[in-house]
């Protein structure tokens, strides 16, 4: 398992454009993609359930990837958190 | 005449006729199916149709209003691909053997709420959005078109509710605003509205009986008059012509040099007296900020600001100007500007008073916090100092003595500080006829006319019985300030204006004529100005 913590600096919070974005990215890998906050956590590929969380400005996350690309995942993932949000 | 508030998503009036639009509820019945893999077959087929359609709606949006107002239809589309809402839709076909319609009815229903629940105001506005793809399928799986371009002449549109997908199928040159009663200032619909510029009122009770009626939308003031009387109307007529104006000025001139034909370059700064008037001044894209009033935040205090709040602040409208000069002006309080906690007395003429420099040099302490803050957020842009009510030539030492000091004192606490110009205002006939020795002083002056006015007519410009006496361009006024341009010359010093008459188009000229370096004017004029300067030619 690779495991990442993230702080979003996105001004709204995960919003809709990149939680989509998101959910296509984690569909390129084999591994699942896990979007975690202190009490709920969600599919990275669902866009909705990753929405539902309600992650604001400010607020930390942790990632999880668990599979046989879980390396490179992880690292995909957090370019993209860097990027986007 | 009927006059209902409601919020404002645009700050622009709109008048016509309001068309009322009824949405036709696809009513959603429950069947029960013996071939649930069929009805899972329709499922997919309306998804892959609704794809198209949003394919089709995203690249009109995109004609229309630009990527950004068009990205809610991709994130429609990503929406129907989302896992969550997929197995739950097939899930009710298999399970409970109905039909698809209502297997995403129940479905989106049921999304729907998980979001219309979320306390964050954006999360919330999402609800709308599973609605919209909801709907799209249902009409879809139901046979019904989804419907559009149903306008045939320019009108208000009042709904319960429009749906991102509607609003952009509507002819644009047709829609003047919209009213509804769903909608937060958040929803894409808004978002939609403000790429699109056009006014719009959200949580407006609507009745169906205003259809046809004539109404006018004030979005600055968030009002909708629905039948208004002759008076509001003609009010209303003329602030849209005042709207257009400046949009034109906006589109010609926003991005335009402040250049007379003759090509003499000149400073168009804007007046501030808070942080949220930045984004006007970068909006029509001022060469800096001329007069930063500083008293705005004291008046706003129960006690004195701190030198952190302060300095949070200056930092702040330094670092939105990126580069170019902020000129603050140390504080005015006294006489018309009264803050309690400074304990003033009352006095019998405060124009003549206890007033802004002549309070920092008796309350040092007041003066050094404020200086401390301005020295420390010139680390984080190019900012100018100002001291104001100047009319000897000590206390103008005295301030800049005092200025050095807090430089020195933040020098030896290793604090950054930038390379911070120091000016005065010149209102006080008294610094108009000394200039010279004070050009001497300074890096810059800044010619504030309102006082010069009040002080040089000896007329009270808060007493309307005295306007028939009270003369801004009296020749006795524009000859100091010609005067302090040529002293201030004399010594290599910049010489500007940032009182009321900096805007007096009808003025321009002779001002540069005089070889005013800089004009700073509120926010609204800057570009009235600018036309007014690009029109000039120095050497005629």
């Amino acid at each position: 398992m690779e495991k990442f913590q993230y702080t979003i600096t996105d001004e709204i919070g995960i919003h809709a454009r990149p939680a989509g974005e998101l959910a296509k990215l984690a569909k390129e890998f084999q591994s699942k993609i896990t979007i975690k906050t202190e009490t709920k956590q969600a599919d990275a590929e669902r866009l909705m359930a990753v929405m539902a969380l309600g992650i604001r400005h400010g607020q930390t996350v942790t990632v999880e990837t668990v599979g046989p690309d879980e390396k490179e995942a992880a690292e995909a993932v957090q370019d993209f958190f860097q990027a986007k949000l | 005449m009927e006059i209902i508030k409601g919020k404002s998503i645009l700050n622009k009036v709109a008048i016509g006729p309001i068309l009322y639009h009824r949405k036709t509820e696809s009513q959603v019945k429950r069947r029960t199916v013996e071939d649930t893999e069929a009805e899972v077959k329709r499922y997919e087929t309306a998804v892959a149709c609704a794809e198209d359609e949003l394919k089709t709606l995203h690249e009109k949006a995109c004609e229309q209003v630009g990527e950004t107002g068009a990205a809610v239809f991709e994130v429609h589309m990503m929406m129907l691909e989302d896992a969550d809402y997929r197995d739950s839709v097939l899930n009710i076909i298999r399970n409970q053997k109905t039909n698809a319609e209502y297997a995403a009815a129940v479905t989106g229903d049921n999304f729907y709420r998980l979001f219309a629940d979320m306390s964050d105001e954006y999360f919330r506005a999402r609800a709308a959005d599973v609605k919209d793809i909801t709907d799209r399928l249902v009409k879809i799986l139901s046979g019904d078109a989804v419907e559009s371009g149903f306008l045939t002449q320019p009108v208000i549109l009042m709904a319960e509710d429009l749906a991102p997908s509607e609003t952009v199928q509507l002819e644009k040159n047709m829609l003047l605003g919209f009213i509804t009663e769903q909608g937060s200032p958040n929803s894409h619909t808004a978002i939609l509205a403000r790429s699109m510029n056009i006014p719009a009122l959200v949580s407006v009770e609507v009745k169906e009986s205003w259809d046809g009626k004539m109404a006018v939308i004030d979005g600055e003031t968030g009002t909708l008059y629905v039948d208004p009387d002759e008076e509001t109307l003609a009010t209303m007529e003329k602030k849209k012509q005042a709207e257009e104006e400046k949009e034109r000025l906006l589109q010609e001139l926003k991005d335009k040099e402040d250049v007379t034909l003759d090509g003499t370059k000149v400073k168009l700064y804007a007046n501030i007296g808070d942080v949220s008037d930045v984004a006007e001044v970068l909006k029509s894209n001022a060469a800096g900020i001329g007069l930063f009033r500083s008293e705005f935040l004291y008046l706003e205090k129960k006690t004195y600001p701190t030198e952190e709040e302060q300095f949070a602040m200056y930092r702040q409208v330094a670092e939105m100007m990126a580069g170019k000069e902020v000129i603050i002006r140390t504080l005015d309080i006294g006489a018309d500007k009264q803050v309690d906690y400074f304990k003033l007395k009352k006095e019998e003429n405060p124009a003549m008073g206890y007033r802004a420099i002549r309070i920092c040099l008796t309350r040092p302490e007041i003066f050094r916090t404020q200086l401390r803050a301005i020295y420390r957020a010139s680390a984080f842009g190019k900012i100018s100092i100002m001291f104001p009510m100047i009319a000897s030539l000590w206390e103008v030492q005295k301030a800049k003595e005092i200025a050095a000091s807090v430089r020195d004192e933040l020098k030896e606490q290793g604090v950054p500080f930038g390379n911070v110009a120091i000016g005065i205002m010149i209102e006080t006939p008294a610094a108009a006829i000394i200039s010279e020795d004070l050009a001497k002083e300074v890096d810059f002056f800044s010619i504030g006319t309102n006082d010069l006015v009040q002080y040089t007519l000896a007329i009270d410009r808060q007493n309307e019985k005295l306007d028939e006496f009270y003369d801004p361009k009296h020749p006795a006024v524009l000859r100091l300030i010609r005067f302090v341009a040529e002293s201030g010359h004399k010594h290599g010093c910049m010489v500007g204006i940032c009182g009321e008459l900096g805007a007096e188009t009808d003025l321009t000229e002779e001002f540069l004529k005089m070889g005013i370096d800089e004009l700073s004017v509120s926010p609204s004029f800057l570009l009235k100005v600018r036309e007014k300067i690009r029109q000039t030619d120095l050497t005629k």
